[in-house]
């Protein structure tokens, strides 16, 4: 699905990356875990996390994630977004909780990071 | 403590490269591939911060030397891991790339407390991060695990209280292979 339905399905605020919300996004992780990411994480994903740190964004960047979603309606601090921005990574801050936005995301038809549904 | 893990013999020690001027801004890709390079980054422990800036710059370096993005993940995760291992647990350190023809060399050292137990640090799960990595999004004991899993060869020598150097080998595909 493509990223502007993604953000549409999590009644979610995008907080960059307005020229990729036509990019197509299959897969999705959700951790707050780097390391779990990093094991597992599958190209041009999406993770859904509630962490907001500048590592988040390192993590993303490292392992090729296409997009990151804040749940808890949380936003990182403006360096983080700025950082991301840089880096062309979106990000989405979802109003909803981690297990909701999940669920949400996966009646899309989104998989796990091992193509699993 | 010396840690030969699988697949890597005494004869596979690395022969150390003597560093040359980097030729990443040479116009042939041909010539980029040939030369030999090596560049180090610094690490500083406990900074969380910039924790990640030199695995960064190594993934830059390698995107800009063209190799396969594929590869370049793996590098990149690998370093990633390590730098967070050595900025939680380590003193301060060093991330090196090394190019040579056939492989990617990706070494760290650090001036900490060493590893008392390589072959419990290297079971997924295991940890000893505190809570505040935790709140982090680290120390969930896949730090060496992924590190292993993502290279070819992985050596990692922690002698009691001197310190830690953690080598891994990636060997670069063939043209036309994938890994």
């Amino acid at each position: 699905m493509k990223l502007s339905e993604i953000v549409d399905a999590l009644d979610a605020t995008l907080l960059t990356g307005e020229d990729k919300l036509e990019k197509i996004i299959t897969r999705c992780g959700a951790s707050d875990l780097m390391s779990d990411v990093l094991a597992a994480v599958s190209e041009d994903c999406v993770l859904l996390t509630g962490l907001t740190t500048v590592q988040v964004i390192r993590t993303a960047m490292v392992a090729g994630v296409g997009a990151v979603v804040f749940v808890r309606k949380k936003k990182p601090p403006q360096e983080v977004i700025d950082m991301a921005e840089d880096q062309g990574i979106p990000l989405i801050s979802s109003p909803y909780s981690m297990f909701v936005s999940c669920g949400r995301l996966h009646a899309c038809k989104l998989t796990g990071l091992d193509g699993k549904r | 403590m010396l840690a030969n893990l699988p697949g890597l013999t005494e004869n596979d020690s690395l022969p150390l490269i003597n560093a040359r001027p980097a030729r990443i801004n040479a116009p042939s890709e041909n010539i980029k591939r040939m030369s030999q390079l090596k560049k180090s980054f610094p690490i500083k422990s406990r900074d969380f911060i910039r924790a990640g800036e030199a695995s960064i710059n190594i993934q830059n370096l390698l995107k800009s030397m063209n190799f396969d993005p594929r590869l370049i993940r793996r590098v990149a995760i690998c370093g990633y891991e390590s730098e967070m291992n050595v900025v939680m647990h380590g003193g301060d350190g060093t991330l090196s790339i090394e190019v040579d023809i056939d492989k990617l060399i990706l070494e760290i050292t650090d001036d900490g407390p060493g590893i008392p137990d390589i072959e419990l640090a290297m079971q997924a799960g295991y940890s000893t991060a505190n809570d505040d990595h935790r709140e982090m999004g680290f120390g969930a004991g896949m730090g060496l695990p992924n590190m292993k899993k993502n290279s070819d060869r992985i050596q990692v020598e922690s002698p009691e209280n001197d310190g830690t150097v953690v080598r891994m080998i990636f060997f670069i595909p063939e043209k036309g292979k994938t890994d």
